[in-house]
């Protein structure tokens, strides 16, 4: 299972990590949605997976009474999800700004805060 | 978006999306639910509410601008936790109290109120940036 | 109301009995104090009148718990308070230590200051826009991330202020703006990424997300599990958040466009933060993998320094030199990490905080200008000193080298005893650069003949209240540095030695 997993994981990255070479703002946003999705699966695999009951200890009981599946890692990554999550809406709103402002989604094009071809300060006075 | 049979529809839908969002929100506690998903599905009623029927609409039946909300959410959930300062227990230390209520226990705690923050700060945040998302798409 | 729930049960095992005294409240004060007053801010937004005070007043509440915390940890050694009474480390543990501590009371200092400055900077449209609401939300993101003991929940608060630092970004709106902050987010949201890569496998690796438990664990695991990897990626992403040399692009590209209040935040402090989570992973959890990164580190620390002041040299927007100047200073930073004595992480300490101090200072005294001239262009900001002879003091001292002296010779020292000539030289070289560089932006703003003295305009009080209020401290570290290298060197040596950190978490060696 962990080996699938690990597949999957890999094939994320390099979808994510392809999308984020693109030049293109949406491509950019998607790759790091991928590339955030492939670190919630390593998480989750780092918890180690196994086929176990859920870890809820039984009424009346003070420990679990068999072997239960490891709880931090859901915990870790329902964090992690929540907050790409809003950070990736923050951007979209972002970029959609962007796109409506400066007219471009290309990177190339976005030149506005560092202009090319600025002149040197004054060697002299 | 703006059919007849949508726009008839969306305000019983959305009613109805937030009492279920409110109902996993306390269901929360002991089954699968919590102040998380229970805001999304609020936040999803109100953006459905925003497609329906319009963005001013939608502001002026939350009333409170939806950052406000998100406000007194992450207020009441760092109040909840700051409670524990009374009772000498370190922040955000679950504490609980119950009563009778027509004869019904109830139990309370400042777990519970946690969530609700929760709540409040997720659907507040996601619905403030839904309605910017929708607001921008209207010609 | 019964304070725990009355059961059978013992709970001696899994969670802490002892009653948690008042005084310890003061490690999640310089949180919680903002996180309250910053969500009350939020709900009145519209009364965007009180929202100074109300910044200021929380401001100051934080500062005095940041001092009492340092008080407390001089004295007494590191504070830990664990979340939710269970026993570390499955109670997320908010652990100060001299280091964490310090940089949160030198933050908390600059804030003030910027919050002071931002009654002149902010206008009511950015005020309703929420300025200061986010201000004190990343606040507590920046105090939170000094002061944890948990390593996911340094991650956590890195996008708590992260996502706050979006907000403060984009206040104006302005094309430009939108331009910066996009760059800003896209590569900040890849390094937080990488940051959580690297936490993954660490948990995959030690099963635990607890900073004293992982630094006590990891001489059982050095030989079986990949170290050296985790600390590559920790140094990849930490490294990305404090702009050292391959991957700083995005600070250049940012830290201009915004208000200059916001960029004098986040050039002193939100850096800051990326060296000390270098100096906190690699330091103290893995030593010797740093020693084993160390040549790599040396020539990063050195391509920034050097790479950084070149850049600086050759922009003639004041914003845009100082921006290079904060890479730079990173570089300078980076090179105490490389060598990891406790002198040369004692340099990096005190660098930091000259660093925080000096660069807010910079940035506010670029706006202190525009406010007077109008511009941020070197080719067109003249003729200060006849007009505003007090700001031209005052920039005399900040652009003096002798400032940032002290930080610079231990470091120096260190890398002259570690046999390593070039790093020292690098060192140098580029503070040589840096004061070419800040000496030639006074040189043109303040001694250049300008135009007619009449024409300047005039220089507010706050203005002249907050320079002061920044100069003072760096003075101070320049002329009596004794207290400030003392308390570098107990931050360092703490790191170094986390055998108190990890006593403190885990009383009575009870590492489970």
């Amino acid at each position: 299972m962990e080996a699938v997993l690990a597949i999957v994981v890999g094939v994320f990255f390099a979808v994510g990590i392809y999308l984020m070479l693109s030049r293109h703002i949406i491509r950019i946003l998607l790759g790091i949605v991928i590339f955030g999705n492939a670190v919630n699966l390593t998480i989750f695999i780092a918890g180690r997976v196994v086929r176990e009951v859920p870890p809820i200890i039984p009424l009346g009981l003070d420990v679990p009474d068999t072997v239960t599946a490891n709880p931090l890692p859901q915990a870790l990554i329902l964090t992690a999800i929540v907050i790409s999550f809003s950070l990736f809406a923050f951007l979209l709103v972002l970029a959609f700004r962007a796109y409506q402002d400066l007219g471009t989604d290309d990177t190339d094009g976005m030149r506005i805060a560092e202009p090319e071809g600025e002149d040197l300060p004054p060697l002299g006075y | 978006m703006r059919t007849v049979i949508f726009r008839t529809v969306a305000p019983y839908l959305t009613s109805l999306m937030v009492l279920f969002s409110i109902f996993v929100l306390l269901r929360g506690h002991n089954d699968p639910g919590g102040g998380f998903i229970g805001g999304l599905i609020a936040a999803s009623a109100f953006a459905i509410y925003g497609i329906a029927c319009g963005v001013p609409a939608t502001r002026r039946a939350l009333y409170f601008h939806p950052m406000a909300i998100s406000g007194s959410g992450l207020f009441l959930a760092a109040l909840s936790g700051l409670l524990s300062i009374v009772y000498g227990v370190p922040f955000l230390t679950g504490l609980w109290t119950s009563f009778g209520f027509l004869g019904v226990e109830v139990d309370i705690s400042t777990v519970m109120f946690f969530d609700i923050g929760v709540y409040l700060v997720v659907v507040g945040a996601i619905t403030s940036i839904a309605l910017a998302l929708e607001e921008r798409e209207l010609p | 109301m019964a304070a725990v729930s009355e059961t059978a049960v013992d709970i001696s095992s899994a969670m802490i009995t002892a009653p948690t005294p008042l005084a310890d409240w003061v490690v999640i004060a310089p949180v919680a104090v903002p996180i309250l007053f910053g969500a009350f801010l939020l709900m009145v937004r519209h009364h965007t009148r009180v929202h100074a005070v109300i910044t200021l007043c929380a401001l100051g509440l934080t500062f005095v718990a940041n001092v009492l915390l340092l008080g407390r940890v001089l004295a007494d050694g590191p504070v830990v308070m664990t979340m939710g009474r269970w026993l570390p480390p499955f109670g997320i543990s908010f652990t100060a230590d001299t280091l964490g501590a310090s940089m949160a009371l030198v933050g908390t200092l600059v804030a003030i200051v910027c919050a002071l400055y931002s009654t002149r900077d902010i206008e009511a449209v950015g005020r309703r826009y929420g300025f200061y609401p986010f201000m004190l939300l990343m606040m507590a993101g920046v105090g939170g991330a000094f002061l944890t003991g948990d390593i996911f929940n340094l991650y956590v608060w890195f996008e708590v202020f992260l996502i706050s630092s979006f907000g403060m970004l984009v206040l104006g709106s302005e094309e430009r703006q939108l331009d910066g902050a996009m760059k800003y987010g896209v590569l900040n949201l890849i390094a937080t990424t990488l940051f959580l890569i690297a936490t993954a496998y660490l948990y995959g690796i030690f099963g635990t997300l607890n900073m004293a438990d992982i630094a006590g664990k990891a001489g059982e695991l050095r030989g079986t599990a990949p170290l050296t990897t985790l600390a590559m990626l920790y140094l990849l992403a930490f490294g990305m958040k404090a702009a050292a040399f391959p991957v700083n692009f995005w600070l250049p590209a940012s830290y201009h466009t915004p208000r200059i209040v916001t960029a004098a935040l986040f050039g002193s402090v939100l850096t800051k933060i990326g060296v000390y989570a270098l100096l906190r992973t690699l330091v103290m959890l893995f030593p010797p993998e740093r020693a084993m990164l160390s040549g790599l580190i040396a020539w990063v620390a050195a391509a920034t320094m050097i790479l950084g002041v070149m850049g600086a040299l050759a922009q003639t927007d004041i914003r845009r030199m100082m921006g290079f100047v904060v890479i730079s200073g990173i570089g300078v930073m980076m090179a105490g990490l490389a060598l990891g004595t406790v002198e040369a992480v004692a340099g990096t300490v005190l660098y930091a905080f000259h660093s925080m101090l000096l660069m807010a200072a910079l940035y506010l005294l670029a706006g202190i200008v525009n406010e007077a001239v109008g511009s941020y262009s070197l080719r067109e900001v003249s003729g200060l000193y006849r007009s505003h002879p007090l700001l031209a003091g005052g920039a005399f001292v900040l652009v003096l080298p002798a400032s940032g002296l002290w930080p610079k010779v231990l470091l120096v020292k260190a890398s002259l005893d570690a046999g390593n000539g070039w790093l020292a030289f690098a060192i140098l070289a580029s503070g040589i650069l840096t004061t070419i560089a800040l000496g030639r932006f006074f040189i043109l703003a303040f001694w250049r003949q300008g135009p007619d003295a009449a024409l300047q305009g005039e220089v507010p009080v706050v203005g002249y209240v907050v320079l002061a209020a920044l100069t003072l401290p760096v003075i101070a570290i320049g002329v009596y540095p004794e207290p400030f290298i003392r308390i570098a060197e107990s931050a360092a040596a703490g790191l170094i030695d986390p055998s108190v950190y990890i006593g403190t978490v885990f009383p009575a060696g009870a590492t489970p």
